[in-house]
Formats: structure tokens, sequence, C-alpha cells
């Protein structure tokens, strides 16, 4: 469904010097698959959820989604960020139905649509709840019901677990696998927890920074659905210990 | 109940205030044309009332004509500079000139060339009062978040969009700042317009008492024009608290930075 073929990327710093962030980078993910990236911080890898995104423009190569060259934001792509950035000032349904009501698309169903979704996170009766009455993780939440609601073909997700605390992550993470399976739609998901890459995704795209590149691509050979269990695996084991090999392995060759 | 509570130390402190002040005005025996009671200021003000009242609503007239001009031209202002570099870097420069012109200095000048009538005392409020407005307005519209921004531009919202719906209302909150301030200073401006050319007001009323040493009546109205000053910003509050009752709690608590 997406075909990155050999992407790159270079900025121009303030003091006018190009700053390469992304070189050759080529990879694809199917129709309802899960990917996860993983790497050090300086990698590119949210910059390369950006292009997906078609929010920044490719220096080099092409970027493809259903076979389609990927030159602006598209309705088949919703992002969650970091942060929830929810908007202050609209409560909670309001703030899931705006993607849609900015591009027009509200539908007679639409905020029943909205509703259900909230439910099935957890969020019922806090529709009427401005932003700041809830906790981070319910915040996150949110962010992630008003990308679903778009009903996109591909998610792409930039560390959104990544401002929580440790329990609400793991709490997060199998409820977006519940979200995820009853949907048929791909994910891409930047992280840079390998348990969390691991526990998630049907492949997990390793990067390494200056200028980020892919280093390998690790299939994850566990059954789903997935759950903490599975962490004592063979292969959940073998799946981690690959990709710390390459992240700090290169790191102790750049150190050597 | 909690808000009166909450109000009940601003009262005892100055009905202290006054208390303390009657007592050293009598006690000292200060004679009145230096500093009246304000026992005395209450009844040299009632007793000329329907004079004072007539003044109080030219001064009021005034205070809020220019404040509307400041909203009505500080927003689109506002908004003109935040949307483009260039429309910035051209017309800021030119707002500071406003500010570093002394309006005390403007206001004689605007009387002469457009006439002893209501629209220089307006011009001179508005000249006051607009630039706290837009300086904030300016700084709301461009604290959005970048991921907000972002936001916006996945779900393809075109410039425009991005304004109004995005940039505009998070601006709330420091447009509301700006307009608090704006309307205390819109009652200086219209006091320094009616020190300088006015034959109504209460800047004239201080003005023509104190040529005749009737400091009471003097010191009435600059308590009239205090209380003018806190009615004005209060119904600001009060339309920031109905209106957009997100903002008045995020005032405190600044926008998260990131």
């Amino acid at each position: 469904m997406i075909h990155l073929a050999g992407v790159g990327k270079t900025f121009r710093g303030r003091d006018g010097a190009a700053v390469e962030a992304l070189r050759n980078v080529s990879f694809d993910v199917a129709e309802g698959e899960f990917v996860a990236i993983v790497g050090a911080s300086g990698c590119g890898k949210s910059t390369l959820l950006r292009l997906v995104a078609g929010l920044a423009p490719a220096s080099s190569g092409t970027v493809r989604l259903g076979g389609q060259e990927v030159t602006g934001p598209r309705a088949e792509t919703a992002m969650v960020f970091q942060a929830a950035t929810l908007l202050p000032w609209a409560d909670v349904l309001r703030n899931v139905t705006f993607p849609l009501r900015l591009m027009g698309r509200m539908a007679r169903d639409t905020e029943d649509k909205a509703r259900a979704l909230l439910a099935t996170a957890g969020l019922a009766g806090f529709e009427g709840k401005l932003p700041r009455e809830l906790s981070g993780g319910m915040q996150q939440r949110v962010a992630i019901c008003r990308a679903l609601l778009q009903e996109p073909r591909l998610l792409l997700m930039d560390e959104p677990f990544g401002a929580l605390d440790a329990l609400t992550r793991e709490e997060m993470s199998l409820e977006l696998l519940r979200l995820w399976a009853a949907r048929r739609m791909g994910v891409l998901f930047v992280t840079h927890s390998i348990p969390e890459a691991v526990l998630l995704a049907d492949r997990v795209v390793v990067m390494s920074p200056r200028p980020g590149h892919i280093v390998d691509v690790v299939p994850v050979d566990l059954p789903r659905p997935r759950s903490f269990d599975q962490e004592g695996t063979d292969e959940f084991q073998r799946c981690a210990r690959r990709i710390r090999g390459h992240i700090f392995g290169e790191r102790a060759a750049r150190a050597a | 109940m909690n808000r009166v509570r909450a109000a009940l130390p601003a009262w005892i402190a100055v009905t202290g205030l006054f208390v303390v002040w009657e007592a050293v005005v009598r006690g000292f025996g200060i004679r009145e044309f230096l500093l009246p009671a304000p026992s005395v200021i209450f009844t040299a003000t009632i007793s000329a009332w329907p004079n004072v009242l007539s003044h109080t609503l030219a001064t009021l007239v005034t205070v809020l004509l220019g404040f509307a001009a400041s909203v009505a031209i500080s927003l689109p202002l506002a908004m003109l500079i935040a949307s483009s570099r260039a429309i910035s870097a051209a017309i800021y420069p030119l707002l500071v000139v406003t500010q570093s012109i002394p309006k005390v200095a403007l206001a004689p000048i605007l009387i002469v060339a457009l006439g002893a009538n209501e629209l220089p005392r307006v011009i001179v409020t508005f000249l006051v009062a607009f630039f706290p407005l837009v300086v904030s307005s300016v700084a709301g519209l461009l604290a959005t978040p970048p991921e907000l921004i972002e936001l916006g531009r996945a779900c393809r919202a075109g410039r425009v969009q991005e304004l109004l719906r995005i940039r505009l209302p998070f601006a709330v909150p420091f447009v509301f700042g700006g307009l608090k301030v704006a309307a205390a200073l819109s009652v200086v401006g219209a006091v320094v317009a009616e020190f300088v050319g006015a034959d109504a007001g209460l800047g004239y009323l201080i003005q023509t008492s104190m040529a005749f040493f009737r400091t009471p009546l003097a010191y009435g109205a600059v308590v009239i024009l205090a209380l003018m000053g806190i009615l004005i910003f209060q119904a600001v509050s009060l339309i920031e608290r109905i209106v957009f009752p997100w903002s008045s709690g995020s005032e405190h608590s600044a926008p998260p930075a990131a």
C-alpha cells in the first residue's frame, strides 16, 4: 500500500549548511500491516513519518500511497502526534470530529460513530469534558480516536505514547492493538522503545542516524492477539536482541 | 458564595483605606482644598449629582467609542501582522512610533485639525488603548503550538481555515488579556483628551473644579473614573467567562509551550 523508493531528505540548517536527515530509505507497508520504526533519536524517523504524511516533500526518491505519489496531506492518512494536540477550547466530542469538520466530511452518523469510538476507548461519559479536565493518557486516547474516526487506510503514529508514564503506556499499547484489530488499516508506528515495537508490530524497521538510513527490517513472528506474556518467549527475545544489537552495536562500534 | 468570600479581603482593604483617610484628615485637621475627607467628597458629589452624572455619561461615551474603535481596528490588524512576516515587518515599526508619541502632546494637535468635537477625543482614547491589544493578540496568534498547525495541515486546512479555526480560537485568552488592559487604558485616554479640549466629561470637571478650588468635587470625579475603569474591566472578564469558559481558566496556567 505504501511504497518508499530511495527516499532522501536534506534540510537547510540555520547557518545555510545542508543537513542530510534521510538517505536512500526504501520499504513497503502492506494493506492492514502494522510496521514499527525504531531508532535512536536523530535517526530521522519522525522526518520519515512526515514525508509519508505529506507534510514535507522528499528531497529525492518517491513516496507512493496506493500507487499514487504523495505530494501533500491526503484523506487516506491520519496522524497521531507525541503530544495529544487537542484543541483546548473544544470538548472531547468536538475534538474527535474536528478533522472531519475541517475537511467538510461530516455525515449524519459521524457523531454517533464518534461516541461509539470513544466508548470503545473507555471514554464514555467524557464527551462533554474539556481536554484540560482529562489525564495525559485520556488525552492521548482522544487523539487516537480523532485519527481513527477519519477511517484512514494508513495510521501514522509519531511516538504516540512517548509522553505517558510506563504503566499507562503498556495499557495503551494493548488498547491500540485491540482498536487496530477491529479495522483494516495499515499502521506506521515510530517509537524508541524496543519492547513496544516488538509487542505491536508485524515488522520492525530499524534505523540508524547520520544520515538516517535503514539497517535492518525484523519480522516479528508472534501470534495475535499479542499480550505481555509473550515478552518471555524466545521469538520476542530473539527479535529484541537483534534490534538492540543493531542500535547499540553501531554505537559501540562508533565509540571504539 | 465562594466568590463573595474571595472578594472579602479586597473589600476590607478598601474600606480600611477610607476609614484611615477619614481619620487622618479629621485628626490632623487637614484643610479641605488640600485633601478632603471621604465623607466630604461624597456629599460634594451627591449635591452636584445631575451635573456630575451628565459629565460621567459624556466620558463614558468617549471611553466606549474609543474602546470599540480599538477592538475593531486591533483584531484585524493583529491577524494581518500574524499572517505574514513581510506585513509584520512593515507595520510593527509604525505601531511602535505611534506608541513613542506622547498622547498628551498629540491631543491639542488633533483637536485643532479635527475640531472640538467627539472625534479627536475618540482618536486619542483609541491611540492610548489599542497597542497592548494588538501586541497580545499577535502574541496569541503566533503562540499556537506547531503541532496544532501541523494537525490543521494534515487535515488539508488552508491558510484562512488555519487562521479562523485554529489560530484565532487559540488566541482568545491572549486577546482577552489585551482587552482588559485596553479597557483600563480607554478611561485614561478619554480623560487625557478631555483635559486638553472638551466642554464636558469628568476630565473637564476635574479641571474646572480645581480652577475654583472645589477639590472635593475633583476627587469625586476621580473616584467615579476609577469605578468606571473597574466596571468596564469586570464587564470584559464577565463576557470572557460566559462566552469562552475554557479561556478564563487557562489564563493562570499559561498555554503550554510545547
